[in-house]
């Protein structure tokens, strides 16, 4: 791994609080998770009806895919050369619940396609037609080295030219994520000890 | 390139607890699929591979997902030479639902949140085994047994790691069961891949595991030549309409371990028998010059596994290169019409070199491997 990669953007969505690049960019009224996201898809004014049939954890990474990508040309990249790969501790378990409480009554098939972690990289590769390597990991923490060496694996020559990656979690009562874009020129290095700092200071 | 080896594997199955007891008997054509009358986990009666009842039970110390990889890494971890403790091996865990039948039967509360997450449970298996490394989860739906393998490849590849072990597994309950019914995907039968009259999966229990390693063994050994995994970007429940994004994966596999079409041997599928993921596959197939390869579905043999599936399918088809015999489609009896592939009914007896494994789950997700068998190093 002798090539260096760099943080192109970054966006955190913790506190009632959106980030892009170290700004606070809308903070939202003091009110329950779905509430919150709500508002932040309608502050940012998009038209996306599919976004009110997701859980939350869907919602809150393809939002904060969203705000990432503000400024990001992709149409530099062929769709299979931009990848996803999240990480987080608590797997679906928030709509794990919600699902096996409809099992009791009748079980949803619009609720159990979400009892799966990885649906939300399928949301956020259907909104921006990404089609390149995507895995979802658990850790118990957020696990700075492992995105930065493994991400960086993903983007040698001939595999991945752009990777979003990160941390985004979703449980009854509270909610976190720290995406990073990672692409082949920048002013930020990937490193572990960049993408810790801005995941351990993000939004307070 | 460096190159990754098999050098251990582990099928612990309702067909055995050895790969070699689970090979026997799919030549044998014994499956572990059967009626089950279970009102705990469905009003209906249903069709599935699963452990005896009291076969692996939660239990105080240890959740039922967490005894079946126990069950499986004690087995392969037996006698192998590979010091667990080194700083350079890690474990990957692979599964799609993990403890989640515990909602069904224990008191809701932070202590079940606790028990039924997956980093807990990898960390207490890392430690019983002797692990030093954090392990590494992997829950990507269907396609999470090869995403465990290829990232374990990629890791010995960058000189992260020299030793990876691989284990996944799934349990079936009433959260999953009930799911699959509620998508009207689940058989009334015994599962049919790749015929025209499929109708739907049968669901399984099972683990399995792999150890990969950057030193090759004696003699005859099978190799994880390559890897790759896309997403389809079309809908979270329905596969690709045109199966090019499983092609897109199938290619960079192919191109990556410098192969072309006339030198796969045989096609180990996902095939889960539902209508639009078998012909997705054969579109899939057909783009990538395929077609007339022979290609085998295990899920009339063991149903579908989750987490554990491709972990499964993957030890069989390097099972079948040491072997020369390619395994039939349980199931199958009459050939669609759209996309005919070479759906492999009969055994097969003949040199063997190279496999290409395929995978597809919700999200959109795809995943294909090479598995390639090679004689001794003279070099």
């Amino acid at each position: 791994m002798n090539n260096q990669y760099y943080i192109s953007a970054h966006c955190s969505i913790s506190n009632n609080l959106v980030s892009y690049n170290n700004e606070v960019v809308f903070e939202g009224a003091e009110q329950d998770i779905a509430g919150f996201l709500l508002s932040v898809y309608q502050h940012l004014g998009i038209k996306y009806p599919k976004f009110y049939k997701m859980d939350n954890l869907a919602k809150l990474g393809w939002l904060a895919t969203e705000v990432l990508l503000k400024d990001f040309d992709k149409t530099k990249y062929q769709p299979t050369d931009i990848g996803v790969v999240l990480t987080n501790a608590g797997s679906s378990l928030d709509a794990d619940k919600r699902y096996y409480d409809s099992v009791q009554d009748i079980a949803s098939p619009a609720l159990f396609v979400y009892t799966l972690p990885n649906i939300v990289i399928g949301e956020i590769c259907i909104r921006h037609h990404f089609k390149g390597e995507n895995a979802f990991y658990i850790f118990e923490r957020f696990n700075a080295d492992f995105i930065s060496s493994y991400v960086s694996v993903l983007l040698e020559p001939g595999q991945l030219q752009a990777c979003i990656c990160g941390w985004v979690e979703m449980t009854a009562t509270g909610y976190k994520a720290v995406l990073f874009l990672i692409e082949k020129e920048g002013a930020t290095p990937f490193t572990t000890e960049n993408i810790n700092k801005i995941y351990s200071t993000a939004n307070g | 390139m460096k190159k990754v080896f098999l050098v251990a594997d582990n099928i612990t199955s309702p067909l055995g607890t050895t790969t070699a007891q689970n090979f026997e008997h799919l030549i044998n054509d014994v499956t572990g699929v059967r009626q089950h009358d279970d009102k705990a986990m469905s009003d209906e009666l249903f069709f599935a591979s699963l452990f005896e009842k009291g076969y692996f039970q939660t239990d105080e110390c240890w959740t039922k997902f967490e005894h079946l990889l126990i069950a499986s890494l004690t087995e392969i971890l037996y006698g192998v030479d590979k010091n667990i403790s080194d700083k350079k091996t890690v474990l990957i865990i692979s599964t799609t639902k993990g403890n989640i039948s515990l909602l069904e039967t224990e008191e809701p509360g932070p202590e079940l949140d606790a028990r039924i997450a997956l980093h807990n449970s990898a960390k207490k298996i890392a430690q019983h085994f002797g692990f030093v490394n954090e392990p590494i989860v992997v829950s990507h739906a269907c396609i999470s047994g090869l995403v465990a393998m290829i990232t374990g490849m990629r890791l010995i590849q960058s000189s992260q790691y020299d030793h990876v072990v691989v284990a996944g597994a799934d349990v079936i309950s009433k959260f999953v069961l009930s799911g699959f019914q509620s998508f009207q995907a689940v058989s009334p039968g015994l599962c049919k891949p790749f015929d025209a009259d499929r109708d739907g999966i049968n669901l399984g229990e099972g683990a399995a595991t792999v150890i990969l390693s950057a030193e090759r063994p004696d003699g005859e050994v099978i190799e994880l030549a390559s890897g790759a995994v896309s997403n389809d970007a079309n809908h979270i429940s329905g596969p690709s309409r045109t199966g090019e994004e499983l092609f897109y994966a199938i290619n960079k596999a192919m191109d990556a371990s410098s192969l072309k079409s006339e030198d796969i041997d045989f096609i180990s599928a996902h095939g889960t028998a539902t209508v639009y993921n078998d012909e997705m596959e054969a579109k899939a197939v057909t783009l990538a010059g395929l077609q007339d390869v022979p290609l085998n579905s295990l899920k009339g043999f063991y149903g579908h596994t989750l987490g554990a599936s491709g972990l499964i399918e993957a030890i069989i088809s390097a099972q079948s290169l040491r072997q020369n015999t390619i395994i039939p489609t349980k199931g199958f009896s009459k050939q669609g019409d759209a996309n005919p592939v070479n759906v492999c009914s009969q055994l097969i007896s003949k040199p063997l070199g190279n496999c290409l494994k395929i995978a597809s789950g919700f999200g959109g997700c795809n995943a294909a491997i090479i598995l390639t068998k090679s004689q001794q190093d003279i070099s």
